[in-house]
């Protein structure tokens, strides 16, 4: 066994980049690089949870997919316990799998429509080898883990026979059910009704503390990375904005971008005024993100060092952030 | 508890329902209807066939039986210049002209298949060599292709199948590989790679059994054009000399000057079984796009 304090995941200097347009607009210089992931690095302990936050297209998603091989980077190393993903092959490749899970957005396309709910959870099963009269008791444990009663009368349904939210804890078994040591949770309860967001999420936050999980929280929600994850990092455009404990990010963001996301909270009192920080409408093509920090042509704050300057992500207190206007402060501060 | 296993239905009745026969398309049944017969013809043609197709037949008064109408002396389509027996020959040519068209089909569907699922599912320089390879099958005008190749190998059936299996197989699999981009891109197969299954395994059960009625309904259009181009050769005179086939009775006729005699019972069987059996694979194939595209409404 590793050090509790040793890091289960570490990522380091991490890119995913995708050439968009084929050899012709090459020819043509119309080529051009999408950066979904850029130079991202952090790591992750035993046994904690990790929202990654941010807007649609800002890479949190490909970055989950990165960490479970579902893609390869283009740069940078990630490491599991210690041990570079990058290289892995066959039966390492397979014990790998086996200890880091996804689980998926929406239920509906994450259960192959032809299987039925046993035969989806077998195919981890047998991936593991576990011969096929030995499936049924995991199985129903695993359901049972996810809180779904009477789980032997779903065992010969189709997915189409279940409803979202009980879909989405056969998916949660599924990733549960060969007891992996690391979950990337990608947006569960975006596709749910709202009414059973809570009871899934109960669910996942149960079955991680029982089970001493490190988890990825992948959402656009605040809220509910906040209900989840007692620590929150900030994409934005491919980048780390912020890293640092939920609470302090909530309480007093640092990042102009991470003040704009919980400016945008809403709050549930109708006559209490709320001002969202002005940062225009949407994020910039990212195919041509600006120069120097990709949030500047948002930022109530940029100036010239901004656009020509890329921030480093540095230790702020507690935190790391990345932004022009900390390392002024930390200079400052350290000349008086 | 029962069996995974044992809880389905037997191998055989999964595989017939994963033909997905259109049993409810009128032209479809009519289409499969033609083909019972022609398979049973062909199964048993030695049994249904009076003569040897290629035997040489006399009357009773020992004369050679040359140019019969149908109905004289027992000859039910009459006879050929040579004197042998038409209907014998039409029913044995259903045995080539199936075998022919099978065999081509299975290959052009197995070949395409496997070339549209590697390239759809793999991508990268796979996809890129695969598709370039298609893109010069598509250039080579078939015909020729055919008479090209049947100078170079001995004269037979078969070339017209290694014909096709080498041209044919571009449609297919550039139809499947665009069906298994889509598919390539649904959560469940990311789930079957994370929970550790290996590429083949993806395939073949999450990728494999959606894209089988698009294999069939591609196969089935190249039961009939592998029909008509071994008759196209054999017209031609590039067919095996050897063996009875719709299209040599065809050269046969047209050669021995049928139609200047007026034997209308010699040229026109053969046609009509090429335009039953080529008709009646269009029509089932028309049930499977049915099938494959319900919105189609028709």
């Amino acid at each position: 066994m590793l050090d509790s304090n040793e890091p289960l995941v570490s990522v380091r200097e991490v890119q995913l980049h995708y050439r968009v347009g084929g050899a012709l607009s090459a020819l043509r210089g119309r080529s051009s690089v999408v950066k979904a992931v850029d130079r991202v690095s952090f790591e992750i302990r035993r046994g904690e949870s990790v929202g990654l936050l941010g807007e649609s297209g800002c890479g949190k998603t490909s970055m989950g997919r990165l960490l479970l091989k579902l893609e390869e980077a283009t740069g940078g190393e990630i490491s599991f316990a210690g041990e570079a993903i990058a290289g892995l092959k066959g039966a390492a490749l397979k014990r790998y799998r086996a200890k880091a899970q996804l689980i998926f957005q929406n239920p509906f396309d994450a259960v192959n429509p032809r299987f039925t709910i046993r035969a989806a959870l077998s195919e981890p099963l047998e991936n593991a080898g576990i011969p096929v009269r030995e499936r049924e008791g995991p199985i129903i444990e695993a359901l049972e883990l996810v809180r779904l009663p009477q789980p032997q009368q779903f065992l010969d349904r189709y997915p189409h026979q279940l409803s979202g939210g009980q879909l989405q804890r056969v998916v949660m078994a599924r990733a549960l059910i060969l007891q992996p040591a690391f979950v990337v949770a990608d947006e569960p309860v975006s596709m749910l009704d709202v009414s059973v967001r809570a009871g899934v999420l109960n669910v996942f936050r149960d079955v991680r503390d029982r089970l001493g999980l490190t988890a990825i929280y992948i959402s656009h929600d605040l809220a509910l990375v906040r209900y989840v994850c007692e620590r929150t990092i900030v994409m934005y455009l491919g980048r780390i904005m912020e890293d640092g404990s939920t609470e302090d990010i909530v309480h007093e963001p640092l990042h102009p971008y991470t003040k704009a996301l919980v400016a945008a909270v809403p709050v549930p009192q109708p006559d209490q005024s709320h001002d969202p920080l002005p940062i225009g409408r949407g994020a910039p093509d990212p195919r041509n993100p600006p120069s120097g920090c990709v949030f500047r042509d948002r930022c109530p704050y940029a100036f010239e060092r901004c656009a020509s300057q890329v921030p480093r992500l540095r230790r702020v207190g507690t935190r790391n952030v990345a932004c022009h206007l900390f390392e002024e402060t930390a200079l400052s501060s350290g000349r008086q | 508890m029962p069996d995974v296993a044992l809880s389905r239905p037997g191998l055989p009745a999964r595989m017939f329902r994963s033909l997905h026969l259109p049993l409810n398309d009128r032209f479809a049944l009519f289409g499969l209807a033609v083909y019972a017969v022609f398979v049973l013809t062909a199964i048993f043609a030695d049994q249904i066939a009076p003569y040897d197709p290629t035997e040489i037949l006399y009357t009773p008064e020992y004369d050679l039986a040359a140019d019969l109408r149908p109905g004289e002396d027992g000859f039910i389509l009459g006879t050929t210049s040579l004197g042998r027996d038409i209907f014998s020959q039409i029913v044995h040519g259903t045995r080539s002209a199936l075998l022919i068209g099978i065999t081509a089909a299975f290959m052009v569907a197995l070949i395409g298949s496997i070339v549209g699922l590697v390239s759809g599912y793999f991508g990268g320089w796979i996809d890129a060599i695969l598709m370039r390879l298609a893109d010069i099958a598509f250039g080579i005008p078939f015909l020729p292709f055919v008479v090209v190749l049947a100078a170079f190998l001995e004269p037979s059936i078969w070339n017209v199948v290694i014909a096709m299996a080498l041209v044919l197989w571009r449609d297919t699999a550039r139809v499947i590989r665009s069906q298994v981009l889509t598919l390539r891109a649904r959560s469940y197969v990311d789930a079957a790679r994370v929970s550790g299954s290996s590429d083949l395994k993806i395939i073949m059960r999450h990728i494999a059994p959606n894209i089988l009625p698009l294999s069939f309904l591609y196969g089935s259009i190249a039961i009939g054009w592998a029909i008509l181009t071994e008759a196209s050769i054999s017209f031609l005179g590039f067919g095996d000399p050897q063996s009875i086939s719709w299209g040599y009775m065809l050269q046969d006729a047209f050669a021995s000057q049928a139609l200047a005699k007026q034997a209308y019972y010699w040229f026109v069987p053969p046609g009509i079984c090429i335009i039953l059996v080529v008709s009646a694979g269009f029509f089932i194939t028309r049930g499977y796009e049915n099938l494959l595209f319900p919105k189609l409404g028709r």
